[in-house]
């Protein structure tokens, strides 16, 4: 019995001060000038614009995730050929990478002026590096393994008796892939892409390296909220802060709500 | 519609999982692949679906070469051996799916999935999940599936593997039943010899990637065409180096004309039936298997002399004769049984 409460505290003591009471100080630092300063904090143009970036990018990325994951998450669960373990080796590496590497890796291989691509993707009129595209890559980048490493073990718990079983009643490839394939998968693919998110929103380092940071124009809403703290706009910064960890509750809040639904059925 | 299978040879990797394989399934019947487990009958049932393609060889079905034509066009019902029921679908849509993707009308899916829940007693069931059911009603809805799409053929891997005994006897008797009602040409792997002899016309048995034999369970059962069949197919004991089933066995307290002298070494009763085990003189053992009424009759214990001689009959005369003609080669992949074997060798 003590035991159990006991274990209960230290599990409490630990998480609250690891990150319950720091995030909680964010929040109040963001709140106590009043709700409308932060707001205000929040709606500027630079503000606006550098959410609309990162939002932008993650639906461009998560996109692309999603599509190209499952692909990769069928390929690695089914199957096996020589060098598979090289793809599950890159697929895995952003994870390991830090993001400083990620950015650099980008900018060598797409700048314009000495990027190993950049120079002729530059001659056909397209800008990687220092601008939207970069932001869009490196989001893909570092947010590449969360749908495979989501999808890739529900594919292998489900087996393929039931794509069979619906190719032996008659169903094409795609419409196996969609009627049975994709529901087996939906609530790993739906973690997955909750992962993915909260990933891209959250990422800095490598936007630091590939977006060129400027206002109103390649800034990410990361970069917006480590921009105001350097530049003495505590507001601007808390009230960035805390609307990024808004962002990621509700996606939390969507998640947990589903799979409870799916769970009752 | 006739199955034809034409020497079909598979590899996985370096193992040979079938060797060379022919047998014909005649339209409308009920066929059993039997034998023991990783002896490669479920691929060759996969091959006749479409999921797997043999290495080489041919198969026919309805005397259309199908070979290289996929799973989805070639007219078969396929069940599963763990049913692989649609998970995220009730049972209704489970039965519906086939239907569904072949475009039916509305109606014609609604009458013609009420008419198979009926079929396999499901009615009640159809907005149950698989989850809700219990091991034979997802049997039953697995095969009220593979039904809705009206197949040429139909193939059950283990269709009972996965049950418990009193529930397996209960859908063997009942499959045999929708097979003389539906009347579609069916085929299904068993490891189990008593399921194989109880439910289907013809037996192919399979050992090791090879065809042992083709028959009818009597056929399989009295003239085996290898020792293994003999020994797989029912009890098996030997004497002056010949098999022969101990039921066919006659055990005496005094000599008579042919038999050979031993001592009881033991005796069991299972229910009924009575297993002596006897020490012959010559130095082997064998075993005789009688009634109680015949034991009663035979007074013996264990320490006894008795004598023991193979019965004569029409049945076991075939059986020695086979037995003599051809010397007992397990490995023989070609039975030449004029009936049941391929039309091509």
């Amino acid at each position: 019995m003590t035991t159990k409460w006991v274990l209960r505290a230290f599990a409490l003591l630990y998480v609250g001060f690891l990150v319950g009471l720091p995030i909680g100080s964010i929040v109040w630092r963001a709140l106590s000038p009043g709700i409308s300063t932060a707001f205000d904090a929040v709606t500027t143009p630079a503000a606006v614009h550098a959410l609309q970036i990162t939002l932008e990018a993650a639906a461009i990325a998560v996109a692309l995730n999603t599509i190209f994951g499952v692909g990769i998450a069928i390929v690695l669960a089914r199957h096996r050929f020589p060098g598979s373990f090289i793809l599950e080796a890159l697929v895995d590496l952003p994870l390991s990478l830090s993001p400083i590497v990620v950015g650099l890796a980008l900018t060598l291989f797409y700048s314009s002026r000495e990027g190993w691509i950049g120079p002729w993707l530059s001659a056909h009129g397209i800008t990687v590096i220092f601008a939207f595209p970069g932001i869009v890559l490196a989001s893909a980048f570092v947010s590449l393994p969360y749908v495979v490493r989501e999808v890739v073990p529900v594919l292998q718990e489900i087996g393929t008796d039931q794509e069979q079983a619906a190719e032996t009643l008659g169903a094409k490839p795609f419409t196996v892939f969609r009627r049975i394939t994709l529901p087996a998968i939906r609530w790993g693919l739906a973690y997955g892409v909750l992962l993915t998110t909260a990933r891209i929103l959250g990422e800095f380092g490598a936007m630091s390296v590939v977006s060129g940071d400027v206002i109103g124009q390649t800034q990410t809403f990361t970069q917006f909220v480590n921009d105001s703290f350097s530049n003495f706009d505590p507001n601007g910064a808390y009230a960035g802060a805390v609307l990024l960890g808004l962002i990621s509750l509700v996606l939390l809040g969507l998640l947990s709500l589903s799979r409870s639904k799916e769970g009752a059925q | 519609m006739s199955i034809e299978v034409q020497s079909i040879s598979k590899k996985f990797g370096n193992i040979l999982a079938l060797d060379e394989v022919s047998f014909t399934v005649p339209a409308g019947s009920l066929t059993a692949l039997l034998g023991p487990s990783g002896g490669g009958k479920s691929t060759v049932l996969r091959i006749i679906a479409g999921l797997e393609v043999p290495d080489t060889g041919s198969v026919f079905i309805d005397g259309q070469d199908v070979t290289h034509v996929p799973a989805r066009s070639r007219g078969i019902g396929f069940c599963f051996q763990h049913y692989a029921p649609f998970r995220h679908m009730n049972v209704w849509e489970n039965v519906a799916f086939g239907l569904k993707v072949r475009r039916q009308s509305k109606e014609e899916i609604a009458r013609r999935v009420a008419e198979l829940l009926e079929l396999v007693r499901l009615e009640g069931f159809a907005k149950r999940y698989p989850s809700q059911l219990s091991g034979g009603q997802r049997q039953r809805m697995a095969l009220a599936r593979a039904l809705a799409v009206e197949p040429s053929v139909l193939l059950l891997d283990e269709p009972f593997g996965a049950l418990d005994a009193q529930v397996r006897k209960e859908l063997r008797r009942w499959l045999r039943e929708l097979h003389d009602k539906v009347a579609v040409t069916t085929v299904f792997v068993t490891h189990d010899q008593e399921e194989a002899m109880e439910v289907a016309d013809e037996i192919a048995i399979i050992r090791e990637g090879r065809l042992e034999q083709v028959g009818s369970p009597a056929q399989c059962y009295d003239q085996p065409a290898s020792e293994f069949v003999f020994t797989f197919l029912g009890p098996a004991t030997q004497i002056e180096g010949s098999w022969v089933r101990p039921h066919d066995l006659v055990i005496t307290r005094h000599p008579h004309e042919g038999s050979l002298p031993g001592t009881i070494e033991r005796v069991t009763q299972l229910g009924f039936e009575i297993r002596i085990e006897v020490d012959l003189d010559d130095g082997k053992k064998t075993w005789v298997q009688v009634t109680r009424h015949a034991f009663e009759q035979l007074d013996a214990e264990a320490g006894d002399v008795v004598h023991v001689s193979v019965a004569r009959s029409p049945r076991t005369e075939k059986a020695l004769v086979a037995n003599e003609a051809e010397p007992l080669d397990a490995a023989s992949g070609t039975p030449d049984l004029p009936l049941d074997a391929p039309a091509r060798a």
